[in-house]
């Protein structure tokens, strides 16, 4: 991987001569969305596309199990949000999203958590802990094949350019951007990878170079651990406005999780 | 906690060869590699797998640590009788986790 970034970092240098961060880039124009599935080998996406042996379903089955399971100190997620999570339908496509007693901006993984504080008497789950990930897998599964679409007006607005300036800013001993990856770049070759439009679409998902499955923030941190910038911790704010930020950027997508990627 | 999914038919023909799918949720971690701080991690795998065929096995399988996490499993089997398939998976400590389906031939 190592290796891999150092090439392009010679590439984009030679070929590629960004100005400073000024704040004044063009987005990923809207006509180009494209998900990150169409920049995988076959194999792969036969993986993703086969209802048995696509690995991610393991953690959606465990999910599905820990939904309908009542908690000591309050009652199962499945007696509020119905049987099978009948009433959360497509709720997934919708996240990150505005929290109101909080007043935060909330992802999947933050809004499950707040549901075993407040209702189920439950201490929230560590990120990445296979409890989460299954809850996460089994909420995202239940929105597969939806329209990503978020809410990015009123108070969610000052996340939204949070995360987009985040996008845009370079960073780490190599001084890249994720626009230079993602907006400049995609559909070049990073040695054995295509880059992607960088899209959290597909996640929670599996990952075969992690033999496991994981969050979109597990992925973000290794894209800011590949630049040499130091990775934000799980579960922190700019991930979550990031991820607004994405989820807005990829509109028109329709929910993979459980996906698989390289 | 160990998710186990099984693919295989219910009912089948006499004689007919059936496919049998098994995929369990394990890390397979190797033994050889390292963590952040850089100490070993220490190897954790499935060694065994048995399919029983109303108690005679019909299918077994020794893994070793080259195998993918989540083993995934495809093999066929003649369908001769009514009965059960139990399929267990045994690491190396031998703790063991299984699962049942059931048969029907005609
Ligand atoms: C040096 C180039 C590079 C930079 C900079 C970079 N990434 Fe990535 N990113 C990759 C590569 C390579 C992959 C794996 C292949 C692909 O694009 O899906 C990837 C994957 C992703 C994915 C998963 C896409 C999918 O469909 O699986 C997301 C989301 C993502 N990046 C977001 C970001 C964000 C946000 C940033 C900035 C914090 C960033 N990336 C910075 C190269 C980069
Ligand atoms: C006692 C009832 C109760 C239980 C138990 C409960 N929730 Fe909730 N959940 C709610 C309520 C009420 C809301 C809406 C809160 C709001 O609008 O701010 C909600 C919201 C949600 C949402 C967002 C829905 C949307 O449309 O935005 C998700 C996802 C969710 N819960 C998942 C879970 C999961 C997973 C569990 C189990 C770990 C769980 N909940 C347990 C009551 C519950």
């Amino acid at each position: 991987m190592r290796a891999a970034f150092a090439f392009l970092l010679g590439t984009l240098a030679a070929c590629n001569p960004q100005p400073a961060n000024t704040g004044a880039e063009m987005d990923l124009p809207r006509g180009v969305v494209r998900s990150g599935y169409e920049f995988l080998q076959p194999e792969t996406r036969i993986l993703q596309d086969d209802d048995f042996e696509n690995p991610g379903l393991l953690w959606v089955q465990q999910g599905a199990v820990l939904f309908e399971t009542p908690m000591q100190g309050g009652p199962a997620c499945a007696s509020c949000h119905g049987e099978g999570g009948r009433l959360l339908t497509g709720a997934a496509a919708h996240y990150p999203a505005m929290e109101s007693q909080s007043g935060e901006l909330v992802n999947l993984e933050g809004r499950i958590n707040l549901c075993r504080e407040r209702y189920q008497g439950a201490p929230a789950l560590a990120y990445e802990s296979s409890e989460l990930l299954a809850l996460t897998a089994y909420t995202a599964s239940l929105a597969r094949g939806m329209e990503q679409s978020v809410n990015i007006t009123g108070a969610a607005a000052p996340y939204y350019d949070a995360g987009r300036a985040y996008f845009f800013a370079r960073k780490g001993q190599y001084n890249l951007s994720c626009h230079q990856c993602h907006d400049e770049n995609w559909g070049r070759q990073l040695r054995g990878d295509t880059i992607s439009q960088g899209h959290g679409n597909a996640f929670p998902a599996y990952r075969l170079e992690w033999q496991d499955f994981g969050s979109l923030h597990r992925r973000l941190r290794d894209c800011d651990s590949g630049i040499r910038a130091e990775p934000l911790p799980y579960g922190s704010e700019t991930y979550v406005a990031v991820e607004l930020y994405l989820a807005k950027r990829a509109e028109g997508l329709v929910m993979e999780s459980p996906g698989v990627r390289r | 906690m160990a998710v186990i999914r099984i693919s295989a038919p219910e009912t089948a023909e006499k004689n007919e060869v059936i496919e049998i799918k098994a995929m369990i949720q394990h890390p397979m971690e190797t033994g050889y590699r390292r963590d952040e701080r850089g100490d070993v991690i220490p190897r954790d795998i499935i060694t065994n797998f048995r399919c029983g065929y109303n108690g005679e096995i019909v299918f077994e399988a020794e893994f070793l640590p080259g195998i993918a996490a989540n083993p995934f499993l495809t093999f066929y089997l003649r369908a001769t009788h009514s009965g059960s398939l139990n399929m267990s998976w045994t690491d190396q400590d031998g703790q063991s986790w299984s699962a049942t389906h059931a048969l029907t031939v005609a």
